[in-house]
């Protein structure tokens, strides 16, 4: 089965700098993929390649099989399939919610396109809206809109660059569910960009973490947070620290914790100084341990605490504990490592893929 | 590219074409502004001609009175439109009294009536045979010289005639800055214990100062422009002088030295408002808007609001309107003739094509812009609206000396190889009339498109291609119909700016050619006031639709305030 969306080793230019270098990955019909990055990491100017609006200097996508964009060239977007939610949903004021989802139906037959329209005005849950201007409408509202719009003609592939950008932090997280239901309802594949690694977990089945216009992994949210493959991965996924270690063995890694326990990946001689990622969750506050480590910040997160602690040997570490453990700022508490696979880096090599 | 395997190119996807488009529309963009421009740069390169036995004359004796009268009506408007201008915009803008939502819109109203209108509209009023002095004469049994009655026909009289018809310029900016203040910065005022009066002073007027002097330097810019009523009143100014000069003197350069002059003015005018305008960005202190307070002003205090708002109402608006209307009923038997109805098509007609030929010109530029960002697109738009600040008089000269110069070479190179007179081809021609038109009034269509094109957000273009249109169909089916109300204002308002235009019309307009304007002027120096009114009142009607247009998108503009959207009627 060929791929419903090959991206090629696209090369793009934004103002005349390098945007996107190279980036290769692929999408299977049904799924729905994220690419999630720092602002200015050019996951946006790749999603609008792939909508159409850029044109690569290298490279080609191929959409079903097709090619759509190769090297200095491209299919213009009108003529790709593709739908697109923007960040500023671009709704139409002159229209009404009924004509904006219209909008993209205007071959179908009349009773394919009321129909539709009725489906997906209730899907949204604006069936009562659907003679009102964007402009009275909430944000939420016009997001789902704007998302119906896109939805209408049942395009290949749906792209949504950063969509809940406008909304309010508490909110992205559900509406990412929500949109990720309506995809699954409809079937669609979606590519969603942003630079929130929650709205990219709650929806997303593959994540592309990109930083200065490259992909370093392209991933499940299970494997980027837990197998990160690089340190920028790490670092951007998650919390954690990093430790300093020795290389003890092929199962052993020196640390100032103690030995720590798991494979150790080819590569590494017996001796050879490596960083460790350490993860809020694999430090667990145990008042019978043997180390010891001062509190020096908490925050409170209802059901836990996450304490910043520092270890004898003056290097910090991230500590999650059920939150009836409240310790006070200078208290020193037992600690103990629960590490049950090992995330090692060469010392120092940042960004460096293995 | 010698792929033979490669899908046909579209024509604006490759950057071949896409480079060879772009410098195709920016060259002629700049084509475009530098003819725009030959009329400032005509009447500029004056400079450098010998300086001619009229100006020395003209240095010697009346250029220190043009000066002076000049600098004296700017200082006098200043004065006036500011007092006028600031205290009716804080009055409607935080307090409540009666009849304040009305005097909201109807403050603009005196924007209608020009200048020279609201002149002989005064003189006829206040003269010796006029309501006024008749009714005093029979009320105090005064007889002829039995008493002293101010001369409306002085430079006093005319520093009030413009402060009357001018000051909604500064209304209008100083109420939208008021309006723009975040309340909060207000209510911190309050809270630190002043009251609403010292907060006016303390806080809210520094604030609106650069909207302010933005508002004075137009009123001044028009001051300078006018026309008819220095002429009127016998104040000499510059643009009285060239007049003279071109016609009186016949010196063609000397006026255009003078007119060079008083470019020079406008350019430090156009500078300072510039300038306050930018510092004006900074003092948008925050993006949160209330409803700003409403200082309800109760019993006496409610009513001399209502008086102070109403007096420049009635001075500027009411009473000048009342006066046309009667003069106007009282000829309207001999006055609206065919001769009138033809006055009437020439003039509505000049409006239109100049108020398309701007919409055409404003579109091409700004879409310009739109697609082809960058410094060279930004300044052929700013030369291009330079013609906003330039009085009628300068534009007219400029306009004039190149024409008449290609005219005399196509003619005499016609005379020599063909021996055919080519007569008048440029010069003298409603061509020339409405080019000048344009140059003075195009600033006003651009910068309606520009706010018009701003409502179209690129993302509004992706999403229609993503949704299946091509390029000139998201023209059609996205921006059209987003811009339509914003084009007919922009067409509406240049529309009325031509209707309402004198002297550029007077120095330019073909033999025996005649609008509304200029027909308004003639029968009033001849005092024939009561005649003029028909006409003057025809071009009054006219400038009350920008009027309300304005009011109405002041309204819509305020943040936080409820939005009604027209796009949506």
């Amino acid at each position: 089965m060929t791929a419903l969306l090959e991206v090629q080793k696209i090369s793009l230019l934004y103002d005349k700098t390098q945007a996107v270098n190279a980036v290769s990955f692929s999408l299977n019909e049904g799924e729905i993929g994220c690419l999630l990055g720092p602002s200015g990491c050019g996951k946006t100017t790749l999603l609008r390649s792939i909508a159409g609006f850029e044109i690569p200097s290298e490279g080609r996508i191929l959409l079903n099989g097709e090619e759509v964009s190769r090297k200095g060239w491209g299919l213009p977007p009108e003529r790709r399939n593709i739908g697109m939610v923007f960040q500023d949903f671009a709704l139409f004021p002159n229209l009404n919610v009924e004509q904006n989802i219209a909008f993209g139906l205007r071959r179908m037959p009349r009773s394919y396109s009321k129909s539709r329209i009725e489906q997906l005005l209730e899907m949204i849950e604006l069936s009562d809206s659907a003679k009102k201007y964007p402009h009275q409408l909430s944000g939420g509202q016009q997001q789902r809109i704007a998302l119906a719009r896109a939805m209408a003609p049942r395009p290949e592939i749906l792209l949504l660059d950063e969509p809940f950008s406008s909304m309010d932090i508490e909110l992205r997280e559900q509406l990412a569910r929500d949109v990720r239901k309506l995809l699954r309802l409809e079937g669609m594949s979606a590519i969603l960009v942003t630079h929130d690694q929650y709205e990219a977990f709650a929806m997303a089945d593959q994540i592309g973490v990109m930083n200065k216009g490259e992909i370093q992994q392209w991933d499940s949210s299970y494997n980027l947070y837990h197998q990160p493959k690089n340190r920028f991965v790490a670092d951007f996924i998650g919390q954690g620290v990093i430790l300093e270690g020795t290389v003890n063995s092929p199962q052993e890694v020196d640390t100032e914790l103690g030995l720590i326990v798991g494979s150790v990946p080819d590569g590494y001689k017996q001796g050879c100084p490596v960083d460790i990622l350490v993860r809020p969750d694999d430090i667990l506050h145990d008042d019978d341990a043997n180390e010891f480590a001062e509190v020096i910040d908490k925050a409170f997160r209802g059901a836990e605490f996450l304490y910043t602690l520092k270890m004898p040997s003056g290097s910090k570490v991230l500590c999650l504990t059920p939150s009836h453990h409240d310790h006070a700022i200078g208290e020193k508490i037992g600690v103990k490592l629960d590490i049950d696979h090992l995330v090692i880096f060469k010392r120092h090599s940042k960004f460096q893929v293995e | 590219m010698a792929n033979l395997n490669a899908p046909p190119r579209s024509l604006t996807d490759s950057w071949l074409s896409r480079a060879v488009f772009a410098n195709g529309w920016q060259l002629s963009s700049i084509l475009i502004a530098v003819v725009l421009g030959i009329p400032i740069f005509s009447v500029l390169s004056s400079i450098f001609e010998p300086s001619s036995d009229t100006w020395q004359h003209l240095s010697e004796t009346l250029l220190n009175d043009y000066i002076i009268n000049s600098l004296i009506l700017a200082a006098g408007v200043s004065v006036g439109t500011f007092l006028i201008g600031v205290n009716t915009a804080w009055l409607t803008s935080v307090c409540v009294f009666p009849g304040r939502r009305i005097f909201e819109w109807a403050l603009l109203l005196p924007m209608a009536m020009p200048a020279y209108i609201i002149a002989y509209t005064y003189t006829g009023f206040l003269d010796f045979a006029g309501p006024i002095q008749t009714t005093l004469r029979e009320a105090m049994g005064w007889g002829y010289g039995d008493y002293w009655f101010p001369d409306i026909r002085s430079i006093e009289g005319a520093i009030v005639m413009f402060s009357l018809v001018l000051y909604p310029y500064v209304y209008l900016l100083s109420r939208a800055a008021f309006l723009e203040q975040s309340v909060c910065v207000l209510e911190v005022g309050r809270t630190l214990g002043c009251s609403i009066w010292r907060s006016f002073f303390t806080i809210a007027l520094p604030l609106a100062r650069p909207a302010i002097i933005a508002g004075v330097s137009l009123a001044i810019m028009e001051t300078l422009a006018d026309y008819g009523t220095v002429k009127y009143f016998g104040v000499d100014t510059f643009t009285t002088g060239i007049f003279r000069t071109w016609f009186g003197l016949d010196d063609h350069s000397a006026a255009a030295q003078l007119a060079s002059m008083l470019l020079g003015f406008v350019f430090l005018l156009v500078l300072l408002e510039r300038w306050s305008r930018s510092k004006a960005q900074y003092h948008h202190t925050t993006g949160k808007y209330k409803q700003l307070p409403q200082y309800k002003l109760a019993g006496l205090r409610g009513w001399i609001a209502f008086a102070m708002c109403l007096l420049p109402l009635l001075l500027g608006f009411i009473l000048p309107s009342l006066q046309l209307g009667q003069w106007a009923w009282q000829t309207h038997e001999e006055m609206l003739n065919s001769n009138f109805i033809t006055l009437t098509l020439n003039s509505l007609l000049l409006a239109a094509g100049a108020s398309i030929i701007a919409l055409i010109i404003a579109l091409y530029l700004g879409y310009g812009t739109r697609i082809y960002k960058g410094i060279i697109m930004s300044s052929v738009q700013r030369i291009s609206s330079m013609g906003y600040a330039i009085p009628g008089t300068v534009i007219a000269i400029g306009v004039i000396i190149p024409f008449a110069a290609i005219d005399n070479h196509v003619d005499s190179w016609l005379r020599q190889h063909w021996d055919i007179s080519s007569g008048l081809l440029l010069s003298g021609t409603v061509f020339a009339l409405l080019f000048a038109y344009t140059v003075r009034f195009l600033s006003v269509s651009i910068q309606t498109v520009e706010a018009a094109l701003g409502k179209v957000r690129p993302s509004m273009d992706d999403a229609a291609r993503s949704l299946g249109r091509k390029p000139l169909q998201v023209l059609r089916e996205v921006h059209l119909p987003i811009m339509k109300g914003s084009l007919l204002t922009a067409l509406l308002l240049v529309y009325v700016d031509v209707l309402k235009e004198l002297p550029a019309t007077l120095i330019l307009r073909p033999f025996n050619f005649n609008t509304l304007a200029v027909r308004a002027f003639e029968l009033a120096s001849d005092e024939r006031l009561a005649d003029s009114a028909s006409a003057a009142l025809m071009i009054v009607a006219a400038g009350i639709i920008p009027v309300i247009m304005l009011s109405r998108s002041i309204n819509r503009s305020r943040p936080g305030s409820q939005r009604n959207n027209d796009s949506t009627t």
